[in-house]
């Protein structure tokens, strides 16, 4: 027997139990390449609409940081892809990462994989059975990526060239998740990890594109890389290989490091705690907090960093733009009036997506309390079902708000100190908080599932993703607007600029309360899992 | 004396599937009472149902003469409960754990809590993530056995103890009983239920096929007898209440019913006894029994 025994075995393994996640990963990510480009296509019928269009983005700062740097402008392809192919390519980024988490690491800290490597299974099969899935899923996904940006009618170099940079990001994520398995104790904190490193890579790229004198940067950061691929502007496909060759090194980086440590250990050992729980520590929401704070911390950081990042580039956008053209393919975007707080709105709803997203993994504490049995001891004790469902909602409501306000003040102070004009602050802090109700309908749908449908909870990130595809991809598609209305999103008032209507905030927050309520009384008649 | 607990004709499903069907159990203040089946006959549903955690679909179940489903939080403050498959929260420690869940059902006593951690020989500073099966669940006994609530509810307590620590246990038990607190314990361990407990139910497939004394129960079983005799006996198989019987030249070993065993020995000692061993029924024939599928008793038996 070889440390390599049973791969394939582990493989089967994980294909039967991701049989259906994988396809529908990668028929979300078909549809949203696709639909990218099919939808574009109509939308810029002529050369000189491109280049207008083209011009636009690469002259804004804020759009260059999101998606990229359009190389050439008369590309329909690189017009198209635009949002697909850096967006796209952080979401292949995190599949590929919860991929291989969900067989290494993950399955370690449950123990089970003592009982794998108790049978005939080497020591390096689970890294090598996982790293194989998430290589053959991104090589799949690439695969029909490009056939299907062919079919859609862009030219067939290029879409190879897309359907491989998908493929390559992947691949590099896989190998960094691998790594990170064995550093990190637990699924949940090699999954953070591995996202750390994920938004420095994107960090990295976003600073390359838009300050020149950083721009050899981009060739530290994998997403720099495979960028320079540079699908339908050129087709590098020699570049390829350096993403390649960072995989590699980082796949052998892993294998020797999980070829010498022992089972179930980390980076750190554990320190002992203390002996006796704090006076903090006495009932359902000291628990709660215990449990919650930690992410909500790291949660914070990133916002932060976020929101100074997007203040200080807005700052810079005025005065860009003179064409009638160029404003409308903005107003588009989501903003009216100034261009500067059309920017920020647009960037505003960034970070309400952000915050839906922290309220929604909030939420789904509950659910995974309950599928650890943890639930079981807590509600043996006097503690009423509705007090302690609460004390998790609680802190993903109040860490929502939070989230927001730090969000809005790094962003406003950034770009106060940048514009030495500080009486936007307010503005732009409104602006982030503006997005709270939908944040809170978001949270509110989470609890109504895991009230009603328990087996279903995950389902809430299947409704934030929807959102998201609606407003990037509804109005490209010409949705009536009944159906983008389903969006919590699409009604917040676009802020600053666009006026402040407080009524669909308070139908949004009158929708949020109700879904918590019922939420929480359907938890409250049923079983318990 | 009051029932501490009273269940009469339970029923609950989920979806198709039956789990318990018709259940009785009726548990005195103040015993030790074992709650024995094998594994998916239905014990830790019942346990789920009198905690209020799921809902009987059919039947009564009562605690303190009280409905577990509306008044949960309110009889949780009398009573304990140890999962059989215990989980912690990774980061918390045992300590830590011990005092929230102190806490919890309504605060703990500190010198009982610190001479639990003395006599289970736990270290309280570790990590939950760190302690194997056997320490996570002496954890959650030990914050059971510090809150002295009415009633502890022990859902296959000791699966993941060791011997040593399996006496302990057996000692607390008894004081706990000594003290007057009523304790049902969930088992397929057989001897731990024997040594422990006052009274026993029995269930297979959702339904009671058993309760009583072991006392009683014994009464209704068989006595194995295992004999060498000088000679070959003879007119043994034709008694009736005789079963098992083997005749390996002068050693003879059969199972005879109480109503016989008079007529059996005068038959033996006719043969003239060289050895003898009688032994009373163990539970683990008495299991055997009632458990043998579709009612082979004679096969049964050791």
């Amino acid at each position: 027997m070889n440390s390599l025994t049973g791969t394939r075995l582990l493989i089967g393994l994980a294909l039967r139990r991701d049989r259906v996640m994988l396809p529908s990963w990668i028929v979300v990510f078909l549809l949203f390449a696709v639909g990218s480009a099919s939808g574009t296509v109509a939308l810029y019928p002529t050369v000189a609409w491109r280049v207008a269009a083209a011009d636009a983005v690469n002259s804004s700062p804020i759009l260059v940081a999101m998606y990229g740097r359009i190389y050439d402008p008369t590309s329909l392809g690189a017009l198209s892809m635009l949002k697909a192919s850096v967006l796209g390519s952080v979401m292949v980024a995190v599949f590929a990462i919860s991929i291989v988490v969900r067989h290494t690491r993950t399955e370690e800290e449950s123990g089970r994989v003592e009982m794998v490597h108790s049978a005939v299974v080497g020591r390096l099969a689970p890294l090598a059975a996982a790293l194989l899935v998430a290589i053959l899923a991104s090589g799949v996904l690439g695969v029909l990526t490009a056939g299907g940006l062919i079919a859609a009618g862009l030219p067939v170099a290029g879409s190879i060239a897309f359907g491989l940079s998908w493929a390559l990001t992947g691949v590099v994520f896989a190998t960094v998740a691998g790594l990170g398995a064995q550093f990190a104790r637990t699924g949940r904190s090699t999954v953070g990890l591995c996202l750390a490193v994920l938004g420095v890579s994107f960090l990295l790229r976003a600073l390359a594109d838009t300050n020149a004198s950083f721009a050899s940067l981009r060739w530290v950061s994998p997403s720099g890389q495979l960028q320079q691929i540079r699908p339908y502007q050129g087709d590098n496909f020699a570049v390829a290989l350096l993403p390649l060759l960072v995989a590699l090194v980082i796949g052998v980086l892993a294998f020797n490091r999980a070829a010498s440590r022992d089972l179930g250990t980390g980076l750190w050992s554990d320190r002992p705690g203390p002996a006796s729980a704090s006076a903090g520590l006495r009932g359902p929401y000291g628990l709660a907090w215990n449990l919650q704070r930690g992410s909500l911390i790291i949660w914070a950081c990133w916002l932060v960093i976020f929101g100074a990042i997007l203040g200080n580039i807005a700052s810079s956008v005025n005065g860009f733009f003179d064409s009638q053209q160029v404003r409308d393919y903005f107003a588009r975007l989501g903003g009216s009036a100034a261009i500067t707080d059309a920017f920020l709105a647009t960037e505003m709803a960034f970070v309400g997506l952000l915050v839906a997203a922290f309220a929604i993994q909030s939420t789904q504490r509950l659910h995974a309390e309950e599928a650890s049995d943890r639930l079981e001891i807590v509600l043996s004790g006097s503690v009423k079902r509705w007090r302690w469902t609460m004390s998790h909602v609680v802190i993903a409501f109040g860490g929502s708000v939070l989230l927001a306000l730090a969000a809005g003040l790094a962003a406003g102070l950034a770009n106060a100190q940048a514009t030495a004009d500080s009486a936007q602050i307010g503005g732009i802090v409104a602006g982030a908080l503006a997005q709270l109700p939908a944040v809170w309908v978001i949270l509110g749908v989470a609890l109504l599932l895991f009230g009603w449908l328990p087996k279903w909870t995950v389902a809430a990130w299947a409704v934030l993703v929807g959102c998201v595809m609606l407003g990037e991809l509804g109005p490209l598609f010409k949705f009536p607007q009944s159906v983008l209305d389903i969006s919590p999103f699409v009604h917040v008032p676009k802020l600053p600029g666009a006026p402040f209507d407080a009524v669909p905030l308070l139908i949004l927050i009158a929708a949020a309360t109700a879904f918590c309520i019922v939420g929480v009384i359907g938890f409250c008649r049923r079983d318990i899992l | 004396m009051t029932d501490v607990i009273s269940v009469a004709g339970l029923g609950k499903t989920f979806g198709k599937a039956l789990a318990l069907d018709g259940l009785d159990l009726t548990v005195a203040a103040g015993e030790i009472h074992g709650f024995l089946g094998p594994n998916g006959a239905g014990k830790t549903t019942t346990l789920r149902v009198l905690l209020g955690l799921i809902k009987a679909s059919s039947g009564q179940a009562l605690l303190f003469g009280q409905d577990p489903w509306s008044n949960a939080t309110e009889l949780h403050k009398r009573l304990a409960y140890v999962p059989g498959d215990v989980s912690l929260w990774p980061n918390l420690t045992g300590g830590q754990t011990i005092d929230l869940l102190g806490r919890m059902r309504g605060g703990i006593d500190p010198a009982r809590r610190a001479a639990l951690i003395e006599r289970f020989e736990l270290d309280p500073s570790k990590k939950c993530r760190a302690y194997s099966k056997g320490n996570r669940q002496k954890v959650v006994l030990i914050a059971a056995l510090a809150a002295q609530p009415e009633l502890l509810i022990l859902d296959e307590p000791t699966a993941g103890l060791d011997p040593l620590m399996e006496v302990m246990f057996r000692q607390v038990l008894a004081e706990q009983s000594n003290s007057g607190q009523t304790v049902l314990l969930s088992s397929h361990i057989l001897s731990e239920v024997e040594s422990a407990c006052d009274r026993v139910t029995i269930i297979r497939n959702g339904k009671t096929i058993d309760t009583g004394t072991l006392a009683d129960m014994r009464h209704f079983s068989r006595t194995s007898i295992a004999a060498q005799l000088h000679e070959i006996p003879s007119g043994l198989s034709g008694l009736p209440g005789i079963h098992e019987l083997q005749v390996d030249g002068n050693n003879v070993t059969f199972q005879v019913d109480p109503d016989s065993i008079n007529q059996a020995l005068a038959v033996l000692s006719a043969a003239g006894v060289s050895s003898l061993v009688s032994a009373p029924p163990t539970l683990e024939e008495l299991f055997l029994r009632h458990y043998s599928p579709e009612g082979s008793p004679s096969k049964a038996s050791v």
